[in-house]
């Protein structure tokens, strides 16, 4: 039987209360509303994983005011790409745009920056708790390119151990696919419980 | 950089967050830019083909995962080419514009990311295709990419320094892939070991056109943007020998046979796969969904 989950479990309930239209006159950018800038943005969830949000996953770099020549200030909203071919990205940035528009915040412009390239490193021991219980095994160990030997493969043939099953806590898990259902994850399998799960592949 | 702005968006000309002019864009860097992106899209065109098509499903999630990482260096690539290529003769370019407007002639891809899945046949063949010959174009490419973002990682132009450095983890991840299924191909059955050694015998004389000096290479390297192929062979050969070892499999001569994509004479395969590439873009311009 489907249990409903209690209101105050809801995530979008930590949205801020703001019309679903625009309001005519817009929140401009200043010091005074980066607090209200920064609260708007780090509600809004990965579009792939809705329990972490981009913030948590570390795409959303900053939120700064910035003015142009005529004195006109703006919300910038720095992100960044996790894998290269990210097809997320487009839907993040459709997000924002939501976000903001409900909080009536404005104007403002979404800048997607590379450097430094994004790394599973950034993702808060929160957020890998909030991913376990999700049902993604957060990522561990040292990530695949190491900085102490750059030029060499360190892990030559299927990745061993390291992953315990997000489900029963088992270390007795094998890799079915580096590659899984998105391109940040892989496919594991517990010899334990014989869930099928997804590791988030260090990067 | 790609930047999205709502409709009440300020003039981005006045933000202070310009991006910095890090490099002074010549001819021969933006043509060694098109020749990475060129690379990186043909081959993840050429890989997309398995989607839905692939030898077990796994290997088609991670074919069209490894697709997608390829287009998405290319896109990245193809965007900070328009800047320069703008920059260069004021002429406005946009991505698009490198991967459906251009003829084959103007695509400066290596010849060993056109060919077809399947060994040596004339264009016109059709030929059921061979994972072997995917796993072992993949091996070569990929040992080499990670060698090529490494070092691109240190370039004088920022942008193409910041695109290696997301580059290069993607290509470990292929390089693994690749070389845990060559290990396997060719440490396994009479018939996978067979075949993998015979793709390797087709597809390795083709590493003779990238490894080939010339003066495009000669001049980015000089100039502390890019880096010569032939720089990075040594490295290259020890990551192959090492997993042809453990493969059972026999290193190939490469004998003296040179393809020549990079200067724009493509195989026959060539036009087949910009034919489907291109052809929606054409019949439609300018069509969005």
């Amino acid at each position: 039987m489907h249990s409903f989950a209690a209101p105050d479990a809801d995530p979008t309930m930590n949205l801020p209360l703001t019309p679903a239209v625009a309001p005519e006159v817009l929140t401009p950018a200043s010091a005074a509303s980066l607090p209200l800038a920064w609260q708007t943005l780090e509600a809004v969830p990965d579009p792939e994983i809705p329990v972490v949000s981009i913030r948590e996953l570390g795409i959303l770099r900053d939120v700064r005011v910035v003015t142009n020549d005529r004195g006109e200030t703006a919300f910038e909203i720095v992100i960044t790409p996790t894998y290269s071919g990210c097809p997320a990205m487009q839907q993040i940035a459709e997000d924002i745009a939501a976000a903001m528009t409900r909080a009536g915040l404005g104007p403002w412009h979404v800048k997607t920056v590379l450097a430094p390239a994004w790394t599973t490193d950034w993702i808060s021991p929160e957020a890998r708790e909030k991913l376990r219980s999700y049902g993604i095994a957060p990522p561990t160990g040292a990530h695949a390119v190491s900085a102490d030997a750059p030029s060499k493969i360190t892990f030559y043939g299927r990745p061993k151990d390291g992953v315990p099953c997000p489900h029963c806590g088992s270390a007795d898990t094998e890799v079915v696919s580096a590659f899984g259902s998105t391109a940040c994850k892989a496919h594991y399998r517990c010899r334990t419980c014989s869930e099928p799960f997804d590791y988030f592949k260090p990067y | 950089m790609q930047v999205h702005a709502n409709p009440h968006a300020m003039p981005a000309s006045g933000a202070p967050h310009a991006r910095p002019q890090n490099m002074k864009p010549t001819q021969e860097h933006l043509s060694y830019l098109l020749r990475l992106a060129d690379n990186a899209l043909i081959l993840g065109q050429r890989n997309a083909e398995w989607c839905g098509h692939g030898p077990v499903l796994e290997e088609d999630i991670a074919l069209t995962n490894l697709s997608l990482d390829l287009i998405g260096q290319a896109r990245m690539l193809y965007q900070h080419a328009a800047k320069l290529e703008t920059d260069l003769t004021g002429i406005t370019k946009q991505e698009d514009d490198y991967a459906f407007w251009r003829d084959e002639s103007a695509f400066r891809n290596w010849t060993l990311v056109e060919l077809p899945h399947y060994g040596p046949t004339a264009g016109t063949t059709a030929a059921e295709r061979d994972y072997a010959v995917t796993i072992v174009r993949n091996f070569l490419y990929s040992a080499l990419m990670v060698e090529v973002w490494q070092a691109l990682a240190q370039s004088a132009d920022t942008e193409l320094a910041a695109i290696a450095a997301k580059s290069v983890k993607e290509a470990h991840y292929h390089l693994h892939h690749a070389r845990d299924w060559l290990v396997r191909f060719g440490d396994g059955t009479e018939e996978s070991h067979r075949r993998a050694q015979a793709a390797l015998d087709y597809l390795m004389p083709y590493m003779n056109e990238i490894f080939k000096r010339d003066p495009l290479e000669d001049t980015v390297a000089a100039a502390g943007t890019g880096v010569a192929m032939a720089e990075l062979k040594d490295a290259w050969q020890a990551t192959v020998n090492d997993a042809l070892a453990e493969a059972t499999l026999d290193a190939p001569v490469g004998g003296a046979f040179e393809s020549a994509g990079k200067f724009g004479r493509h195989s026959e395969h060539m036009s087949f796969l910009l034919g489907e590439m291109q052809g929606l873009a054409r019949q439609h311009p300018g069509a969005t969904w």
